[in-house]
C-alpha cells in the first residue's frame, strides 16, 4: 500500500516509467505497434480545421488537459483534427445538433462570438483565468450568443468538445505513462491481480520507497 | 464457406449476425435449413485485426448517424451497439446471466412490465444449451434463483476490484459470487485461455471470449450457412399475398437483391424497428409487423449507473475482464424497495480513455483537477448496475427524414426515464455508496446518468394486438418475417441480456424446425 496522498500533485507518480519502452516486449502484438505508430507520426498542420480554427482548439485542449512540461507533449488539438478529417462518428448526436466535424466549427464559432462579446478578443487571445471562465460557464450552460444556433453549449462542452480533447489525451503514451497503466496487453496479459500486486512489466508508483529505486524499477519496465 | 445465388430462394436470409442473428443461422443450419447472414459490418479476425488500443478498437462499434432525444437521451455508439460479424457480442462484458423466473411473468407475478409468452423452465434448459456452448466460466454453486447446473469451466480469479465488491457486500450482508463470464478459463480447442489483458469491452484479441464470432459463426458456417458481411440491409420485399420474399442490401458499392423464403430481422432493438418501417409499402404503410403500431415502441436501456471512489491500496483494476465480481441480490429481494423491478451490480474496470471521458462528463472535471484525479487511475474501484428499467411506449424508435450513406432514413432515439426507474437508481447508488464505503474506498463520487444495452421495439407477447410477434418469434402479420434478437424482449429485468437473448434464439430454431415438420413453414423446401 503507498500513501499516495503524500505526493506533492506536481510530482511524476510514475517516474522514470515510459509505456513505450515496452513497444518490443510481449506486451504489444504487431497491429498494436502500428497503430500507436501511426498515431505518434500524426502531422501538426491540420487538416480538418482551418488555422484560425486550429488554434482555437488547441487554446481549448491546453486548458481541458494542461500537460506537464516533464514528459513528451501530446498535439492534443492534432489528434483531434485527424479524427474528424477521417470522418469517424461518435454514432449519435442530440435532436438540433450538427454532425460531429459541423458542431465543431459552429461551436468554435460561437466560443469566439462569446470571447469577442465578454472581453473583446478571440478566444485564443485571452488570458488562462478568462479561457477557464469561458469554458466554465460553458459547461454549467450558461452561455447563451445567438451564434450557438440550436446546439445547447453544455451538450457540445460535455458530448463533443471536452469528449473528442480528453480521449485524444488518453489516446496518447505519454498520458498512459503519466498515470501509471500498464499500456497495450496482448499477447502478454497480467498473471497478479490481486490489491498492491505488480507484474514486473508494470510501473512502480512513486511513494511506496525511495525515489530512486522507483525510477530504477521502472526504467527497467519492458 | 457455402455462397448462395442471389436468385436461389434460400430458406432463410438472417439480418444481423449478434447474439440472436449468429446464433439462430448456426442453430437452423444444423437443423438442416439453407441460411443466408448478413451483417453490415466486416468479419473480423481477431488474432490478426485487433490492437490493444480503445481508440483503434471503435471500429467495433455502430457509429452511422443517429439522433437522439427526450429528457434523457441515450448515448449511442459504443457499449451498446456493434457493426460486425458477431455484432455486439464482439466487444461485450461477457456476463452470462440467466433471468430471474419470475420476471418471464412480471406483470401477473410481480405487478409491473409484461408477461411474456415464454416458461422460465423451458428457459432453464435454453440458457443451459447455451451457457455449454459458450463454456461459461462460472462459480461452483450460483447464490441466487432456482437450481442450475454446473458452470462448464470453473470461475476466474478476482481481481482487486473483485475483491472490494466482495469485501462490500459481506459488510452489508448480502451475497456474492465470481460473474459468471462468457472467455475460457481453460483451454479449448485452439484457444488459450483469458490472459487477462482486461481489454474485453473493445474486443478480445486472443480469442478467448466466446463471442458469437468465434462460437455461433463458425458452426454457422460449418453445417453450410453463408455469412454475407459489409453487406447493409435496407429494405425487405413482399409479394402481392403480403409474403416476404427477400431483401434489398447494399454491398460493394451497389444494391442487390437475395431472395428468401423466410426473413429473420435480427439487428438490434435499433436497426430492427428501422428496417421494419423503412420497409414499409402500399399493403403495409406503417412499416411491416407493425398491426399492433407497437414496432419501434417499448425501447428498453438499463440504468448503468455508478459509485466510484479510491482505494490507499493499489487496484489497478485494468487487469482482467471488468466485472469479474456480481451481486443480485437486489434482483431476488423484493422486501425493502419503493420501486418495481430489480438490479445487479458488478465490479469495474475501465481503461483510461473511458475513465477521463467519465471524469469530464459525469463527474465535471477538466484541467487541472482532471489531470490530477486521473493520477489517482491505479487506486479507482467502483460498482455499477445494471438496472431494470420499465416499459414505456413513448420511449421508442422512429424515423427522421435525414438520410445515412446508404441513402436510408435515420432513426431518431426518443427516451426518458420515468419516476419508477429513478427511484431504481436511487436505491442502487445509495446503496453501493454504503457498500464501497465498507470496503474502505473514499472520496465517493457517483456517475448518475449512464446506460447499457437495448431492449424491446418489437415485443413478445400471447396476443396480436399488444405484441409484434408470438412466443416463436415469428411476426404476427406476415407468416413468414421473423425477428429475432433483443428487440422482442417485453422486459428487460436486472441482468446483461445477451444470455437471454441467445437461448431464445436456440428455442427459436427448434420451434421452427418443429413448424417445418407439421407443414407450418411458408414455403420452404426443408424435409
Amino acid at each position: 500500500m503507498h500513501d499516495f496522498r503524500k505526493i506533492p500533485a506536481g510530482q511524476d507518480r510514475y517516474p522514470g516509467y515510459d509505456v513505450l519502452a515496452k513497444r518490443l516486449g510481449p506486451s504489444w502484438n504487431e497491429q498494436t505497434r502500428r497503430v500507436i505508430t501511426r498515431r505518434l507520426s500524426i502531422g501538426a498542420e491540420p487538416q480538418f480545421f482551418t488555422a484560425e480554427e486550429f488554434q482555437t482548439v488547441t487554446a481549448i485542449a491546453a486548458r481541458i488537459v494542461p500537460q506537464s512540461a516533464a514528459r513528451p507533449p501530446v498535439p492534443v488539438a492534432a489528434l483531434v483534427d485527424e479524427k474528424l478529417f477521417r470522418g469517424a462518428l461518435d454514432g449519435f448526436r442530440l435532436a438540433g445538433t450538427p454532425r460531429d466535424g459541423d458542431a465543431w466549427r459552429l461551436g468554435l464559432k460561437a466560443l469566439d462570438a462569446e470571447a469577442r462579446t465578454a472581453y473583446g478578443g478571440l478566444f485564443h487571445s485571452l488570458a488562462e483565468g478568462l479561457q477557464d471562465a469561458l469554458l466554465t460557464r460553458m459547461q454549467a450552460g450558461e452561455l447563451k450568443a445567438p451564434q450557438w444556433g440550436s446546439m445547447p453549449p453544455k451538450d457540445f462542452f460535455e458530448k463533443r468538445m471536452a469528449r473528442d480533447i480528453v480521449l485524444a489525451y488518453y489516446a496518447h503514451p505519454t498520458a498512459w505513462s503519466e498515470i501509471g497503466w500498464g499500456g497495450p496487453a496482448s499477447p502478454r496479459g497480467y498473471v497478479r491481480l490481486d490489491f498492491d500486486e505488480r507484474d514486473p512489466w508494470e510501473a512502480a508508483e512513486a511513494g511506496s520507497g525511495d525515489e530512486a529505486s522507483v525510477r530504477r524499477i521502472n526504467r527497467h519496465v519492458r | 464457406m457455402r455462397e448462395y445465388g442471389e436468385s436461389e430462394a434460400v430458406d432463410f436470409a438472417i439480418i444481423g449476425t449478434g447474439a440472436g442473428g449468429g446464433t439462430l443461422a448456426c442453430k437452423l443450419a444444423e437443423h438442416g435449413f439453407s441460411v443466408v447472414a448478413f451483417d453490415a459490418g466486416p468479419y473480423f479476425r481477431p488474432l490478426e485485426d485487433f490492437a490493444s488500443d480503445e481508440s483503434e478498437q471503435t471500429k467495433l462499434y455502430w457509429t452511422d448517424d443517429r439522433i437522439v432525444d427526450g429528457a434523457n437521451p441515450l448515448q449511442m455508439g459504443s457499449n451498446n451497439s456493434g457493426k460486425a460479424v458477431g455484432g455486439s457480442t464482439v466487444h461485450f462484458a461477457m456476463v452470462s446471466l440467466r433471468f430471474r423466473p419470475e420476471w418471464f411473468k412480471s406483470r401477473s407475478l410481480l405487478g409491473y412490465g409484461a408477461d411474456w409468452p415464454l416458461n422460465w423452465r423451458e428457459m432453464w434448459d435454453y440458457y443451459r444449451e447455451v451457457e455449454q456452448a459458450l463454456k461459461i466460466a462460472g462459480p461452483v454453486s450460483y447464490p441466487w434463483g432456482p437450481h442450475r447446473p454446473r458452470y462448464p469451466y470453473r470461475a476466474h480469479p478476482l481481481n482487486a476490484a473483485a475483491r472490494a465488491l466482495a469485501k462490500g457486500c459481506e459488510a452489508m450482508g448480502i451475497q456474492w459470487t465470481e460473474t459468471p463470464l462468457a472467455t475460457l478459463s481453460a483451454p479449448r480447442g485452439l484457444a488459450h485461455p483469458c490472459v487477462y489483458r482486461g481489454f474485453c469491452v473493445t474486443g478480445c484479441s486472443t480469442n478467448a471470449k466466446q463471442s458469437a464470432l468465434v462460437t455461433w459463426i463458425p458452426r454457422a458456417i460449418a453445417a453450410g450457412t453463408e455469412i454475407r458481411d459489409l453487406a447493409m440491409v435496407g429494405r425487405i420485399e413482399l409479394d402481392n399475398a403480403g409474403l416476404v420474399t427477400g431483401v434489398h442490401y447494399h454491398r460493394d458499392g451497389a444494391w442487390h437483391f437475395q431472395r428468401a423464403r423466410n426473413v429473420v430481422v435480427a439487428g438490434y432493438a435499433i436497426e430492427t424497428p428501422r428496417l421494419l418501417l423503412n420497409s414499409a409499402n402500399r399493403k403495409f404503410p406503417d412499416g411491416l409487423a407493425n398491426s399492433s403500431g407497437l414496432v419501434g415502441k417499448n425501447l428498453m436501456a438499463q440504468s448503468n449507473q455508478a459509485v466510484w471512489g479510491v482505494m490507499d491500496h493499489e487496484v489497478r483494476s485494468y487487469k482482467g475482464p471488468p466485472s469479474l465480481a456480481i451481486t443480485e441480490h437486489w434482483n431476488y429481494e423484493d422486501k425493502g424497495k419503493d420501486f418495481f423491478g430489480g438490479y445487479s451490480y458488478m465490479s469495474q474496470g475501465p481503461l483510461p480513455q473511458l475513465w477521463a471521458d467519465t471524469q469530464m462528463s459525469a463527474h465535471g472535471l477538466w484541467g487541472s483537477r482532471l489531470m490530477a484525479e486521473m493520477k489517482n487511475y491505479n487506486h479507482v474501484v467502483g460498482l455499477k448496475i445494471v438496472g431494470e428499467m420499465l416499459p414505456q411506449e413513448a420511449n421508442r424508435v422512429t424515423l427522421t427524414d435525414e438520410l445515412d450513406q446508404y441513402g436510408l432514413r435515420i432513426p431518431r432515439i426518443t427516451y426518458s426515464w420515468c419516476d419508477n426507474d429513478k427511484r431504481l437508481i436511487d436505491h442502487s447508488l445509495r446503496f453501493m455508496t454504503q457498500a464501497l464505503r465498507a470496503a474502505d474506498a473514499r472520496d465517493l463520487w457517483t456517475q448518475d446518468d449512464d446506460t447499457c444495452h437495448l431492449n424491446g421495439t418489437a415485443r413478445m407477447g400471447s396476443d396480436a394486438a399488444n405484441s409484434v410477434v408470438d412466443a416463436d418469434c415469428r411476426s404476427w402479420d406476415i407468416p413468414n418475417l421473423w425477428i429475432c434478437d433483443g428487440s422482442i424482449f417485453p422486459t428487460v429485468g436486472g441482468v446483461n441480456p445477451s444470455l437471454t437473448i441467445q437461448a431464445i434464439a436456440c428455442r427459436t430454431a427448434d420451434r421452427i424446425k418443429a413448424l417445418a415438420l407439421r407443414g407450418e413453414l411458408e414455403a420452404h423446401a426443408f424435409g
